[in-house]
């Protein structure tokens, strides 16, 4: 176990390395300068001034130094939580623009991609079970899970929001209010989350649902199910076996499709206004914020991976076969 | 398992039916409320980040206006320098300018604003990194005289860029900055700044900002002046079509956003407004030229210049993507509010319009020949093939840019029209890498010098940022532009009579060929204030507008004048 888990470890952090450094690399060889973008800001046209000007901001943004030093300094800063200052929003510390959303996209990930799951495998469990169920709902999830995240919020935002009037269809609360664990706040983020989260959940649910159907259905199929069958064991009882064994692969699944998911976040987050990574990553990108869009980027790659070695741990706790072998091989 | 299973969808529908019951409740109370407060956007493209007044593009909407607040306000439609902070300012001599502040005036923190804070606010230009560094080009001093007066010495009294900054920089408090380093003043975000002006920060988020009246606002008791909303919540431009929805839903009360398409929700719903309730609906609040490289063949022929002016269509420019909601420019380019300055009977004579058969005819006497496929070649004989570069995702410029393109054709000039994205677009701009383009950047002010002086300006450098990005070099032009400079804002004969030699130059040499005038985007939702500026006599003659810097042309009045609807 603690091997297995020691070259899990070693793995990923050897794609954490990687991971950054391409990130770092990125905004360095694309075209575009922060430093002109800056200066471009401040219009100013004396030589001199500006000459003094573009000096300041590139020792401001560490672009004085040779590249080696640079890509030195970026970890050892990154080390100590620091990403630099943003150019889109200067001079706020990118460190601190990130935080100020990663909660939102937090408040909607999570619930979205762990309600999705369970309820799907339940769902599609269930309705493997049910012929009725079986040719009425799957057709929806196909459709479900066909669409993409940012076009069901469209639908959502126009139908639920615009025409239907039930929830509002843009920013995570009422611009009337200020943030306070009061119920009038929290009702009111809670309005405002209820369409973004929505959009994320039904497009999950129906991709868990069908593969959880599958799953469900060739197992009843296997060998051991017609085996219990044979014994007179309960229907019940075949099918949790059933589904138990089905579930191991969508834990994989669930693994395999975080970044998936992520990315779709990002596109719902665009559509409804909401004020997390996704919208940051979008006016990162339109206003050249390199080191912003750099620092959304390590985050996302940070909460996959570490979402990915809770999922490989996981694993081993629920697949008893995983353990054996492991204690077998050590 | 299977109840479970029936269980969760039917939780969920709990669930969103009590967050949808929630938000019908709390449209009542709490907050902000509704009927004292002013909901604006169309300032702020990204959440506020820095309340540094010298951060000029940056600062939070309102930040000079609200909290900071200049010693003059410049009144554009009638042509007028109303004291503010300061109470009297007057040229003693051929160099020498003398300033009296108001008395009695408080920072918010209760210190008293005196002339100090003047001194240091105008010494700061020594920065090269502030804004208004290039001050120190002219002015020789400052010195106060006492607590309420100071006099400068200029080395060049530019009077007319004199009067400019009386009315556009803020003044700051020396005690709170003069703490600060060089690269703190420019670069400090300035959180929770103290000001003199009407309103105090009150919080902000990434999608909005907000300001809270402030009781003991100097204006009040001087003159009378009550800022009515109690709050004003600054929103952050997401979409055009959100930006429209919470218009039309009575969300935002003053939008300053640019919506296309916005004449037919004018004409459509009586709550919403505008300046003018008929075509162009907006003001003018600057020029779009069409600037050519005069580095460039054949742009550096002034003859062909011309033949392009008249080959460009504006008013096919103002019908088409605008809807109307546009004007074409004057042949001069200057804007409705310099009007007396327009030379009429030179427009006459040598301005230019849409006529594509000139504009082939001056082609054809300068030399340039026919092809077969009725396109211009050089004199010598090169074929004419020009790109015209517009910014990615301005929709409405991209669509301007293909009717140039277009009416160029029927004149015989071949114009191809390219989308490059922003950053790249400033690059090549700034450069002179580039054939064509589209701008804008100069905005109305109290005097058609800043005008020329983007047209004109010298030297051209390597890197043009602000002004001249055709490159064009005529010293007489510029050493007119800064004659203009030094007249006496009072003295209007000797303006016009600089700026109708300018407008000749202009209309000889054609370095920009103005096309548009772009309005003061401005639409209002009557349903909680009224009283808003428009062209009815009985309405406040301010500009309706969060935009930066035209606070300082009076806009923040409009705050004085607005009038709740409800009590």
């Amino acid at each position: 176990m603690g091997r297995y888990l020691g070259r899990k470890a070693v793995l990923y952090a050897l794609t954490f390395f990687v991971a950054v450094t391409v990130n770092w690399m990125i905004p360095r060889f694309m075209p575009g300068d922060p430093v002109r973008t800056m200066l471009g800001r401040a219009s100013v046209s004396d030589p001199q001034a500006r000459a003094a000007m573009e000096d300041h901001y590139a020792r401001l943004f560490g672009l004085d130094v040779p590249l080696w030093k640079q890509y030195l300094g970026f970890w050892g800063s990154l080390i100590q939580g620091d990403l630099g200052t943003s150019v889109w929003l200067f001079p706020t510390p990118v460190t601190e623009v990130l935080l100020d959303a990663v909660p939102y996209t937090l408040v909607l990930l999570l619930p979205a991609i762990l309600l999705s799951w369970v309820a799907g495998n339940r769902f599609g469990a269930f309705a493997a079970r049910n012929r009725w169920l079986d040719n009425t709902a799957l057709p929806v999830s196909y459709l479900l899970t066909a669409t993409p995240y940012m076009w069901l919020g469209v639908l959502l935002a126009w139908g639920l929001g615009v025409v239907a009037g039930w929830f509002p269809a843009t920013g995570a609360y009422s611009f009337a209010l200020t943030p306070a664990f009061t119920w009038e706040f929290l009702s009111d983020a809670l309005a405002h989350w209820v369409l973004p989260f929505l959009s994320l959940f039904l497009v999950a649910f129906g991709g868990w649902a069908i593969g959880m159907r599958n799953l469900i259905i060739y197992e009843l199929e296997a060998d051991y199910s017609a085996y219990l069958r044979a014994l007179g064991a309960p229907r019940r009882l075949v099918r949790r076996y059933a589904f138990r064994n089905a579930m191991l692969p969508q834990i994989t699944g669930l693994a395999l499709q975080l970044g998936t998911i992520v990315a779709g976040s990002l596109l719902t987050e665009v559509v409804f206004a909401y004020p997390g990574l996704g919208s940051l990553i979008l006016e990162a990108l339109n206003n050249r914020d390199f080191f912003l869009l750099q620092g959304a980027f390590l985050f996302i790659v940070t909460g996959v991976l570490i979402a990915n070695l809770v999922v490989d741990v996981l694993y081993v706790v629920v697949d008893p076969r995983t353990r054996i072998q492991m204690q077998g091989g050590a | 398992m299977a109840s479970r299973a029936r269980a969760l969808p039917a939780a969920l529908a709990a669930v969103v039916l009590a967050a949808a019951a929630c938000t019908s409740e709390s449209d009542g109370g709490g907050g902000y409320p509704r009927a004292q407060t002013l909901y604006t956007s169309g300032t702020q493209w990204g959440p506020p980040s820095t309340w540094n007044p010298l951060a000029k593009s940056q600062y939070a909407t309102g930040t000079v206006g609200y909290v900071y607040e200049p010693l003059f306000l410049y009144d554009p439609m009638e042509d007028e320098y109303r004291p503010w902070l300061a109470e009297e300012g007057e040229w003693t001599g051929e160099d020498t300018y003398s300033l009296t502040i108001r008395d009695g005036i408080e920072w918010s923190d209760g210190e008293a604003f005196t002339a100090e804070d003047v001194a240091y606010t105008v010494e700061l230009g020594r920065i090269d990194a502030v804004p208004y560094s290039n001050l120190w080009d002219w002015l020789e001093g400052v010195e106060v005289v006492n607590e309420r007066e100071l006099e400068f010495t200029f080395s060049e009294p530019r009077r007319q860029e004199w009067a400019n900054w009386l009315y556009n920089e803020a003044i700051v408090p020396e005690h709170v900055w003069s703490g600060r380093s060089e690269d703190e003043v420019v670069n400090d975000p300035n959180e929770d700044p103290v000001g003199t002006g009407p309103y105090a920060y009150e919080t902000h988020g990434q999608d909005r900002m907000v300001w809270a009246k402030r009781d003991d606002w100097w204006a009040t008791e001087q003159l009378d002046l009550d800022v009515r909303p109690e709050y004003i919540v600054d929103i952050v431009n997401s979409t055009n079509d959100a930006a429209l929805t919470m218009l039309t839903q009575g969300e935002i009360d003053l939008s300053n956003n640019f919506l296309p398409g916005i004449d037919r929700t004018l004409e459509a719903s009586p709550e919403i407004t505008s300046y003018y309730d008929e075509p162009p609906y907006m003001l003018s609040a600057n020029t779009t030229w069409l600037v050519p490289n005069t580095e460039r063949e054949p742009m550096d022929d002034p003859e062909f210049r011309r033949a392009l002016a008249h080959a460009v269509d504006p008013q096919a420019i103002a019908d088409g993507p605008y809807g109307g909601i546009v004007a074409p420019a004057d042949p001069t380019g200057l804007l409705p509010a310099w009007e007396q300055y327009v030379d009429q009977d030179l427009v006459e004579e040598e301005g230019f319009s849409h006529d594509p058969e000139e504009a082939r005819s001056i082609l054809e006497e300068a030399g340039y020949t026919e092809n077969a496929d009725g396109m211009f070649a050089t004199p010598d004989g090169d074929p004419v093939a020009l790109e015209l570069i517009v910014p990615s995702g301005w929709t409405d410029w991209m669509e301007a840019a293909d009717i140039v393109a277009e009416s160029a054709a029927e004149a015989g000039i071949d114009i191809t029209v390219e989308f490059p994205d922003d950053a790249a677009l400033q690059d090549a701009r700034a450069t002179g890498d580039f054939d064509l383009l589209f701008n804008n950047e100069r905005q109305i002010s109290n005097t058609p010098w800043t005008y020329y002086d983007y047209m004109f300006r010298l030297p051209v450098q390597e890197q043009q940022t602000t002004v001249n990005f055709g490159r064009y070099e005529n010293e007489e032009a510029w050493e007119l532009t800064e004659e203009l400079a030094r007249v006496d804002v009072e003295d209007t004969e000797r303006i016009a009579e600089l700026t109708s030699q300018l407008q000749e130059i202009h209309f000889a040499e054609t370095p920009v060929i103005p096309l548009w005038y772009n309005g003061l985007w401005s639409q209002v939702n009557e349903s909680v204030w009224t009283n808003w500026p428009s062209d009815a006599s009985d309405t406040p003659p301010w500009f309706p507008t969060t935009w930066r810097n035209y606070n300082q042309m009076g806009a923040v009045l409009t705050l004085t004048e607005i009038e709740p609807v409800s009590g």
